[in-house]
């Protein structure tokens, strides 16, 4: 398979480690015609775009438990609030910028062959942009819609960029890390206006389990 | 002559053949659809990002309301990304229980699409007929994990417990004498393996009732034939999987290409369809509920003389018995905690798929260490199929509408997510 890839497969990329099927990076230059030729050579023959998937990396890795030792004032100490679980609105960061931040990984099945493939490409800048794939695989169309309601990530040559999960005139991206979990906003209805009005959000985050990275022995 | 301009019409959220909250925005000339759109998201809980914030085994529950009539099946594929990432091996009979149940859910997944697609397009009795026998499934889901629902019975490392020993019997009511409730408890006196075997041994000839009733029916071929035609190389690339691309002819299941569990042991066909219509895929269902049942009763065979270990023998992932629990210290700190914490998941991301009965159920998961996921992606197989629903319905009459929606087995737990 790897040597299949080596063989066939046009622009740059490298590949990944850490996977359980076979991952390749490529960047946003060479994806069309990375992806092109995953689709178009006899060989190779991705027909099927599986899955894709907006990924945002602020706070990989992050953990919230702070001690290594039990303490004498208890459980809570430990905790660091910054996953999105635990923020509120007015904690949320003014911007953030890290190099490679936002990713997209696109999982392609080739039906002849049986055969899985991930590729991945990093993105940096605010707001992220990428080539659109719809050209090559219609089922793109929704995908990339949906990654560009939740994670804010612009599709490039995309036909119709709207919005698809999120309600109307909803602001934000909300699976962004740095975006709470318990919103900006909720809505009801107002008797003496007689209309939905959205105000700003009164329930307080209640994550109960922190979020703890333990070191592999 | 008058003329006749395109209309725009709303079809849904709240229309009975929407199959839950599905908006259309239909662009109409005349009778004949000219472009859909549908709006999605009525029903977007935003699973993904709550998963994000829990322990993994936390999330189990939510899978089951994601696609809400294939329940078990959903939950599979999140406990198989677990258990890939930690890398364990689940016990043989755990293996067995679980194709058994995806299989059982398969059947109640087909009954109910086929209730609502045949009452959607105008046949009344087929679904006081699917109902009859999925009440019988759901008591076994009921049996094994206490909902008739929303399980939550499959764990990374197996399944919450072993199968009952004991049918729930029917008791005596003031509607019903002793001689009725005996009549009704017929086959809930053994285990209940035994009332899946008296089950599997009657659902063929009820399979031939739904035939009857529909496979020869003028009506029925008139509002199904020729209606939602996908070519096979245009169903691959529109991401379709499950009964929609096997219906368009292309022999595709990841039960049999990529086998999990104990499938690979296991005595069954792939039915395929010709035409890609929405008849072909109908067609293509009811022979898998035929396949089901063969799986199940090879299930059932295996299960009732190979006793064992349901759940695997390791502390950090499997919850201590009440028993040991109860005395030893070492069980109790395991059993803390477990459920405070939960366990660390090594570095890294999989995916992982199965079949389930709309097509392929994938789960992404990328772990940074700690324990929770840190993301987690839903691949639902009726996403694609909906975003492929102006295709299909483009020149068709607006009663079509109907016929394809019910035809790519929509559910929105799983699409809105």
């Amino acid at each position: 398979m790897e040597n299949l890839i080596v063989k066939h497969i046009v622009g740059q990329y490298e590949l990944e480690e850490y996977s359980d099927i076979l991952t390749i990076k490529t960047n946003k230059d060479s994806l069309l015609d990375v992806m092109g030729s995953l689709k178009n050579n006899k060989e190779l023959d991705f027909a099927q775009l599986t899955d894709l998937c907006a990924i945002d990396y602020h706070t990989y890795g992050e953990t919230e438990w702070g001690t290594k030792e039990a303490t004498s004032t208890g459980y809570s100490r430990g905790i660091k609030p910054s996953s999105h679980g635990r923020i509120k609105f007015e904690d949320k960061a003014s911007r953030i910028e890290i190099e490679n931040r936002f990713c997209i990984a696109y999982h392609l099945l080739s039906i002849s062959n049986n055969n899985r493939i991930r590729v991945k490409v990093y993105l940096s800048d605010e707001p992220p942009i990428i080539k659109s794939i719809t050209s090559l695989w219609p089922a793109a169309d929704w995908y990339e819609r949906e990654a560009f309601d939740l994670f804010g990530i612009l599709f490039e040559g995309h036909p119709d960029l709207r919005r698809l999960l999120s309600d109307y005139g909803f602001i934000g991206h909300p699976f962004r890390k740095d975006f709470p979990l318990i919103g900006n906003t909720q809505i009801r209805y107002d008797p003496n206006l007689k209309r939905i009005i959205q105000e700003p959000v009164s329930i307080t985050p209640r994550v109960l389990v922190p979020k703890v990275i333990r070191e592999e022995k | 002559m008058k003329e006749f301009k395109n209309f725009t019409m709303n079809f849904g959220p709240q229309h009975p053949a929407a199959h839950g909250v599905l908006r259309l925005v239909l662009q109409m000339e005349g009778e004949v659809i000219k472009s859909a759109d549908p709006h999605i998201g009525l029903l977007h809980r935003a699973t993904e990002k709550l998963a994000e914030s829990k322990p993994y085994n936390q999330s189990i529950g939510y899978m089951d309301r994601l696609d809400y009539v294939s329940m078990m099946c959903n939950e599979h594929a999140y406990v198989l990304a677990i258990e890939k990432l930690l890398s364990i091996e689940i016990p043989e009979r755990a293996k067995y229980i679980r194709v058994m149940f995806d299989e059982i859910t398969r059947i109640l997944n087909h009954l109910l699409w086929l209730g609502a697609h045949a009452l959607d397009i105008g046949a009344m009795s087929v679904f006081l007929y699917a109902f009859r026998e999925r009440e019988d499934l759901m008591d076994c889901y009921e049996a094994v994990s206490g909902t008739r629902m929303h399980a939550t019975y499959y764990r990374p490392g197996g399944v919450a417990r072993d199968l009952p020993s004991k049918m729930p019997k029917y008791i005596k009511s003031k509607l019903k004498d002793k001689e009725q409730i005996k009549e009704q408890n017929y086959n809930r006196e053994g285990s209940m393996l035994d009332f899946i075997d008296d089950f599997v041994s009657r659902f063929p000839s009820c399979i031939d009732e739904y035939e009857n009733l529909l496979t020869d029916n003028r009506i029925w071929k008139q509002r199904t034939v020729g209606i939602g035609v996908v070519e096979p190389e245009r169903a691959i690339e529109l991401g379709f999987t499950g009964p929609m691309l096997r219906g368009s002819g292309i022999d595709w299941d990841l039960r049999k290409k990529q086998p999990y569990e104990v499938y690979d042991k296991m005595n069954f066909d792939i039915p395929v369809g010709k035409t890609g219509d929405s008849y072909d895929r109908y067609l293509v269902r009811m022979e898998e509920l035929r396949q089901s049942n063969k799986i199940i009763q090879q299930c059932t065979q295996w299960l009732h003389n190979n006793p064992g270990p349901t759940m695997v023998d390791d502390a950090k992932v499997a919850p201590p018995s009440r028993d040991d629990m109860k005395v030893e210290m070492e069980s109790l700190i395991h059993h803390f905690k477990l459920f405070t914490e939960g366990y660390c998941t090594p570095k890294g991301e999989v995916y992982t798929a199965v079949e389930a009965p709309k097509g392929e159920f994938g789960i992404y998961m990328i772990s940074d260490g700690a324990n929770k996921p840190f993301r987690l992606k839903i691949r639902a197989p009726g996403f694609p199929h909906l975003a492929a629903l102006n295709e299909m319905c483009k020149d068709h009459m607006l009663s079509d509408v109907v016929t394809v929606i019910g035809t790519q087995d929509i559910v929105f737990g799983e699409i809105d997510r």
